[in-house]
């Protein structure tokens, strides 16, 4: 029993280690290789198991790719599996953020290491410009872009204008789309 | 206390962090840099560009970098806490619950009436992360980088991790 469960801990731990070192590209990025591994290589979910987990992930906020792993986790071996296979996702990457950013910081005054930590703004602007057009298409498309204009219009006036925390609007928001009633016609349309 | 703060600042924006993986980072950016001022746009910038070129997810790592930064493993542990813990404990109690409502129209709304307050605060980060450039690395050396990285990124699709490496070579030879 307990050196079953023990061998469950090491599988999964290691599973999403594999995924978590993988996993390039963020936590959508990953969905395939927690499915590969779990799915196809443990058998621990099917495939439809997979999507209804995955369909009730994406209805609450936070990372995919630690609540995936965790619930996962937990079904296969308990608390102490929702534990491992967490911990086995996200750790090495944190260490490693940790250790280079740590040899960064302390050679910030080397001329040359400054040097790269300036040449690498213009290219987070640019995935940032990237993402702001992605989210822009994306809600062009859901709602239209006079609808989505307006939306972020007021939204920025709120925030950067009034100085509003984005934290009251965007749960203001989400408040209103949970409770407000949706009329069937326009579900019917969509 | 320090701890809670750190808390708060990861727990909030990934409580309200609908509409995708990435809509989160200006959420974070908000409470880092905006509110509690623990570090610069610059380094905010170097931290996401590392985030960006490493695998595992994005939200975890901003959180155990920042956290440590700030307040060492102790802070480290509260800021991916935070990150990792409340949705996954909905996830495990709510199961469910949200399975009956996994393809109702009114989740649905959710992410789709949050998007456009996001792509406005992307804007505006884009916009900050534009005149740190200008102020620190010139405009000649921004927009020769922000070019280069964009037809890389977007007509080539070059991995992110790449175009990280490629600047951070740039910036050792020619920006030092």
């Amino acid at each position: 029993m307990t050196a079953d469960k023990g061998t469950r801990l090491s599988a999964l731990f290691w599973a999403f280690t594999r995924i978590g070192l993988l996993g390039f590209g963020g936590g959508p990025a990953m969905i395939p290789l927690i499915q590969q591994e779990v799915v196809k290589r443990h058998a621990w979910l099917d495939d439809d198991e997979f999507a209804d987990i995955l369909a009730i992930g994406n209805t609450l906020p936070g990372p995919i790719a630690t609540k995936m792993p965790g619930y996962i986790g937990y079904r296969v071996a308990g608390i102490a599996g929702c534990a491992a296979a967490v911990i086995a996702v996200i750790l090495p990457m944190i260490l490693a953020m940790v250790a280079l950013l740590g040899i960064f910081t302390r050679y910030q005054d080397v001329a040359w290491i400054r040097g790269m930590g300036q040449a690498v703004v213009p290219v987070v602007m640019v995935m940032m410009a990237q993402l702001t057009l992605d989210f822009w298409n994306k809600s062009r498309l859901a709602l239209g872009w006079i609808v989505s204009l307006i939306m972020a219009s007021v939204a920025g006036v709120l925030i950067y204008v009034l100085g509003i925390h984005p934290g009251w609007i965007i749960g203001g928001l989400l408040a209103a789309a949970l409770l407000r009633p949706t009329s069937p016609g326009k579900e019917a349309s969509r | 206390m320090i701890y809670w703060e750190l808390f708060l600042a990861f727990f909030i924006p990934n409580i309200i962090g609908y509409g995708g993986g990435p809509a989160i980072i200006p959420l974070i950016e908000a409470e880092v840099v905006g509110r509690y001022g623990w570090m610069g746009a610059q380094q905010f910038a170097e931290t996401l560009a590392l985030g960006n070129a490493l695998p595992s997810p994005i939200a975890t790592k901003m959180a155990g970098y920042v956290g440590y930064d700030v307040a060492g493993a102790g802070g480290a542990l509260a800021a991916v806490f935070a990150t990792v813990v409340p949705s996954l404990l909905l996830m495990l109690g709510a199961l469910g619950l949200l399975y009956r409502h996994r393809d109702s129209p009114r989740v649905k709304r959710m992410s789709q009436w949050v998007r456009p307050v996001i792509a406005m605060m992307m804007a505006w980060l884009t916009w900050s992360f534009l005149s740190e450039g200008l102020d620190s690395a010139g405009w000649v050396h921004t927009v020769l980088i922000g070019a280069v990285a964009a037809i890389a990124l977007m007509r080539f699709r070059t991995h992110p991790a790449f175009v990280v490496l490629a600047a951070l070579i740039y910036g050792g030879l020619f920006l030092g």
